[in-house]
């Protein structure tokens, strides 16, 4: 899923000034659940909001929404009563579900209440982690299922580096070393013949460094 | 700080197998405690979330307390374990909006301990009444502007 963390208070207050009254809209998908922006998230950071405002003289009136997710236009469009009551639109999505808030509404600034983080996984309830990176060309398959760009602190295809050291990374001790990781996996799983085979130098194209990317699916083309 | 008619108004949520009976039984005792108190019978401590505790603040409690079993000693095992970490997620959003954090709190007690619920609501009372009125204690506020 995507991780969100949410952004400091008083940026938050910082945005939304000159605000009286705004739509306070949490995203039903992945930030629900890294608990930071659902329905309680929503209701969470309306009341701070409020409390704030009021305990200033200069109170905010808000209304509370959340959608099933916010990075579809069908979802979005259940907001469209909503948003002419309102003089703006803090989002409690992922940076996507902003544009797509900020897309459909364009009369409405839409405001990002999240800093969109990784996609990653839980550990446990409330504790999430960095899984990966997007970079459009999984070689999970060659790597025991660890992958060496998101969880390599280098991004190395090719692994380890000198600053490996009991299984630990050299930024920190607390990080394992994606390389040891991916080599005692395979090891495990008997197809060290995988490691002992060269990456190719990586297409970064395909990641970010190709520009936007999109995914078309021919058979729902219309 | 605080004026000297300030009476606060105080949230307690109570857990019903623990607070809630030594409630009851500093009431069976004669014990004396403050009138500031409003208790708000839960099933278990566990069951509170941040936006309750925000909500009475909302409302313009001056200061809220969760009150839940001895630690270990939760009839649903976790509950009171659950609420610890949740208070003091609160308190820093408290602190966020510009409310003390201390005006938040978490007690441990068990329903034979009325001389406690007592002493925590007679604590509690005063250490509000030093901080003196939320700013959202809009009661409060209105009073001391007629006043004026």
């Amino acid at each position: 899923m995507v991780i969100g963390e949410r952004k400091p208070f008083e940026e938050i207050l910082k945005t939304l000034e000159g605000h009286k009254k705004i739509l306070v809209l949490g995203c039903g998908g992945c930030v629900t659940v890294c608990l930071t922006g659902g329905d309680d998230a929503v209701r969470v950071l309306s009341s701070q909001l409020k409390m704030s405002r009021d305990k200033d003289g200069n109170p905010l009136e808000i209304i509370e929404k959340t959608v099933e997710r916010q990075c579809d236009p069908e979802y979005v469009e259940e907001i469209h009563d909503i948003v002419p009551d309102v003089e703006a639109v803090l989002s409690l999505a992922c940076g996507a579900g902003v544009q797509y808030v900020a897309e459909r509404y364009a009369k409405t600034p839409a405001y990002p209440a999240l800093d969109t983080t990784f996609v990653g996984g839980s550990v446990k309830e409330g504790y999430y982690v960095e899984r990966c990176q997007t970079c459009g060309q999984c070689k999970l398959a060659y790597t025991g299922g660890i992958c060496p760009i998101a969880r390599c602190s280098k991004s190395l295809l090719n692994g380890p580096c000198g600053g490996s050291t009991g299984g630990k990374c050299e930024i920190s001790p607390e990080v394992d070393c994606a390389w040891q990781l991916i080599i005692d996996r395979l090891r495990y799983l008997d197809q060290m013949d995988r490691y002992e085979e060269l990456a190719d130098i990586a297409d970064w194209s395909k990641n970010r460094d190709g520009g936007p990317r999109k995914m078309i699916r021919e058979d729902f083309q219309r | 700080m605080a004026g000297s008619d300030f009476e606060p108004t105080i949230v307690a949520f109570c857990c019903h197998y623990c607070a809630y009976g030594a409630a009851d039984l500093a009431g069976s005792m004669r014990l004396q405690y403050p009138a500031n108190i409003r208790i708000i019978r839960l099933p278990c401590s566990g069951k509170v979330t941040p936006i309750f505790l925000l909500r009475a603040f909302e409302k313009g409690a001056d200061g809220v307390y969760v009150a839940g079993c001895m630690e270990g000693d939760c009839h649903f095992i976790l509950g009171n374990l659950v609420a610890k970490p949740r208070v003091i997620y609160a308190k820093r959003l408290i602190a966020e909006v510009g409310l003390e954090p201390e005006r938040l709190e978490m007690f441990n007690m068990s329903a034979a301990m009325g001389p406690k619920f007592a002493d925590v609501a007679r604590e509690f009372t005063e250490r509000i009444r030093q901080l003196g009125p939320s700013p959202l204690n809009k009661k409060f506020q209105n009073k001391k502007d007629q006043a004026a």
